[in-house]
């Protein structure tokens, strides 16, 4: 948490001290434009440098910054990031970039990477090698799942995660923004923006008529909904979801693709999904990972016509 | 009313009994003449104390292991501790009147020629000073411990393995004469507490009373922990440890605290004990001692709340009643009782009771619901339509 203001003040006070940079180009060329007047100005001119690594580390911090304007305006941004398990390439140098209030859809095959790849966004996992940032300038891999989810990252998991003891009132309230220190908890009481906060959500995920009902004894489609609903209480900037129709029944797909994209229009969403009937009905951008990496983009027309993809999923 | 509804009518049943037992047992011993019906005789007084001290010891297992899900093998440890400082004290106020009538050296240093008190002996001659450290010392252990533990993500059977290793540090260190606290023999030959005679039983009535209150006072913390936000969090961090960190949460943390807590409870039971039985030594770290509070919390039903306290209460009556008759099968009654348990009552006795208890209801509830449907259905259909 702290790194990351402390991150974000740097960034801010680097933006004051250049303030031309900053200001001329909007966009991308940016760094292109900027990058000659900086590295002019140190082989050019008869600059003494204190020491030749100085030249080196003025020029990595161009670099980085030209990198960093590239990824201001991203929500998730993830290159070249590689993680193999035992020698195996789980993920294989993979490049990702989601918009602020995107919705994206995410296919592939079994063992594409689909999941590993939460798993590092999220934390559980550390990447050997590659960037993976939150909000432009979080860099993730140097916080924990904790911390990412206090950030405003949430996730469903492929296999349904409820606390089964609980009712689903206490799912959600156990989810709920707000502080998370264990003191904080013990004296904590139930207040009336709580209960309207738990009331939304449960008529969101239509649960409202299960609320006193133990989580572990709903069907399996009420806990991919709860699941969602915990995710919604946590209220994050970015929602990862993994297989939310998994085992659900026609309608329940249908109903979920509307939730999802209902929740869609406040927040970004990363679907992961085999089901292409769902991924259609979402009608968002496609990615397909194979092996761990990007095999290709676009609108689901585009990608399911790929030939890449076809030999993908015909070659199995 | 408000009360029995903040904790539940079984929690202020059971506080109540306790401290009846509290004010009843010290009546009926000291005020009743022998040959009445209901006289306790004195030396039943420290026996029940003994078991009211364990009854604690079982509910701080409780504690950490029926609501976070972290299963010490090693409570024991935190229970000597407490015990070791309170024995410190009594040790301190025998003054003069041990056999070798050294006014500021227990007798074990004197044997051991030693010329003056260890540091660490110093302030235990003050009962406030021993009380801190009843609870510090504990509560330090299980802090530490719990911080480096959790913090490494160590669960499941390795972290009951590293609490068994502990005890057996601890029992090893104790053993030891240099280490200053009796080594084999212990501390024993106590005198008084607060000036007042160990042995007399109005002493033991007001320990056996002091134990009974620590012992309702738990009841009621555990039970207000247990049911804030921050219980329902603990069992969270017992079912699925690492959804509660996906939703933002520590669960390192909230078993820090849980353990912390659960260390300073068995530390005060500990501290409660040793003046009843009038002795610790290091046989209290025993590893077999830890299992048995296990033993204890499963019979009546961990995460139950008031399970651990009847189970501590049955278990150990029945070893009384059992060592009586025979001595050398008490260690198979026990595996055997927790093979049975485990087996047939993996919920223990409240556990099970509770289980029988919510199926009946949901059962009822399902024929309800199926009255419902039938007379409803006709008017629920247009609901959909609209
Ligand atoms: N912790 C791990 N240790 C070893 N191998 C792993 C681990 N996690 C994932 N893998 C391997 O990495 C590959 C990618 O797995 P992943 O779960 O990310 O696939 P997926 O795209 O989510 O597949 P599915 O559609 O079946 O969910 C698989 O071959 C898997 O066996
Ligand atoms: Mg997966």
């Amino acid at each position: 948490m702290s790194d990351s203001i402390i991150q974000k003040v740097a960034d801010e006070f680097r933006a004051l001290s250049e303030p031309q940079g900053n200001a001329r180009p909007p966009a991308g060329p940016a760094p292109a434009a900027a990058e000659p007047v900086g590295n002019g100005a140190v082989h050019g001119e008869p600059f003494v440098s204190p020491h030749p690594y100085a030249t080196v580390l003025h020029d990595r911090r161009l670099a980085a910054e030209a990198q960093g304007l590239a990824r201001r305006d991203t929500l998730l941004y993830l290159n070249g990031v590689t993680k193999s398990f035992d020698g195996f390439k789980a993920i294989n140098n993979l490049s990702l970039v989601i918009q602020k209030g995107e919705m994206r859809a995410i296919i592939g095959p079994n063992g594409a990477g689909k999941t590993t790849m939460m798993d590092i966004i999220t934390g559980k996992t550390r990447p050997d090698k590659g960037e993976v940032f939150f909000a432009g300038d979080v860099d993730l891999t140097h916080h924990d799942e904790a911390a990412i989810a206090s950030m405003g990252i949430g996730r469903k998991f492929q296999k349904p995660t409820v606390f089964e003891s609980h009712t689903v009132e206490d799912n959600i309230r156990l989810s709920l923004a707000g502080p998370r220190s264990v003191l904080g908890a013990l004296v904590h009481r139930k207040d009336r923006a709580e209960r309207d906060r738990i009331e939304t959500i449960l008529e969101t995920t239509r649960l409202t008529a299960r609320r006193k009902t133990y989580a572990a004894n709903l069907s399996h489609g009420q806990k991919q909904w709860l699941e969602i609903g915990m995710l919604l209480a946590q209220d994050p900037e970015l929602l990862l979801v993994d297989e939310p129709v998994a085992g659900m029944t026609d309608a329940e797909t249908e109903e979920t693709a509307r939730l999802l994209r209902e929740i869609a229009q406040h927040h970004s969403v990363v679907v992961v999904e085999h089901d292409m009937h769902f991924v259609r009905a979402l009608g968002v951008k496609v990615t397909c990972l194979h092996e761990g990496s990007v095999l290709s983009e676009g609108t689901l027309d585009k990608v399911s016509n790929d030939p890449k993809v076809i030999e993908v999923y015909l070659g199995r | 009313m408000l009360l029995a509804r903040f904790l539940g009518p079984r929690v202020w049943i059971l506080v109540a009994v306790i401290l009846a037992a509290a004010i009843l047992v010290p009546l009926a011993n000291l005020a009743l003449p022998p040959d009445h019906a209901l006289h306790v005789p004195s030396y039943l007084v420290p026996l029940w104390g003994k078991y009211v001290c364990y009854a604690l010891l079982a509910l701080s297992l409780d504690l950490v292991w029926g609501y976070v899900g972290i299963l010490s093998l090693g409570h024991g440890a935190f229970f000597a501790l407490g015990g070791y400082a309170m024995g410190m004290y009594l040790m301190r106020q025998i003054g003069s009147r041990g056999v070798y009538g050294n006014p500021v050296l227990p007798d074990f240093m004197v044997f051991l020629n030693w010329k003056e008190l260890p540091w660490y002996w110093l302030g235990f001659d003050q009962f406030w000073f021993a009380c801190l450290m009843v609870v510090l010392v504990p509560g330090l252990l299980a802090f530490v411990f719990g911080f480096f533990a959790f913090r490494s993500r160590v669960t499941g059977v390795y972290l009951s393995i590293i609490t068994q290793a502990m005890t057996y540090a601890l029992l090893l260190a104790f053993f030891r004469n240099d280490m200053g606290f009796g080594g084999n023999n212990g501390l024993t030959d106590f005198k008084d507490i607060l000036g007042f005679p160990i042995q007399a039983a109005s002493t033991r009535a007001g320990l056996f009373a002091a134990s009974c209150i620590a012992l309702a006072i738990a009841v009621l913390l555990v039970g207000w922990i247990t049911r804030s936000k921050l219980g329902k969090l603990m069992i969270a961090v017992r079912d699925a440890e690492s959804r509660t960190r996906f939703i933002g949460w520590r669960p390192q943390y909230v078993k820090l605290f849980a353990f912390t807590v659960s260390g300073i409870m068995a530390g005060i039971a500990g501290a409660l004990y040793v003046p009843q039985v009038g002795i610790i030594n290091p046989g209290e770290f025993a590893p077999v001692n830890s299992i048995e509070v296990v033993v204890w919390a499963a019979v009546g039903g961990r995460g139950t709340l008031i399970g651990p306290v009847i189970g501590a209460l049955l278990v150990n009556y029945g070893k009384t009643v059992f060592t009586a008759a025979a001595p050398e099968f008490w260690l198979f009654m026990l595996g055997g009782l927790f093979v049975f348990v485990t087996l047939v009552l993996p919920r223990g006795i409240v556990g099970t009771i509770d289980h029988g208890w919510d199926a009946l209801r949901s059962i009822r509830r399902a024929k309800d619901a199926e009255k419902d449907e039938s007379g409803g259905d006709a008017q629920a259909v247009p609901g959909p339509a609209e």
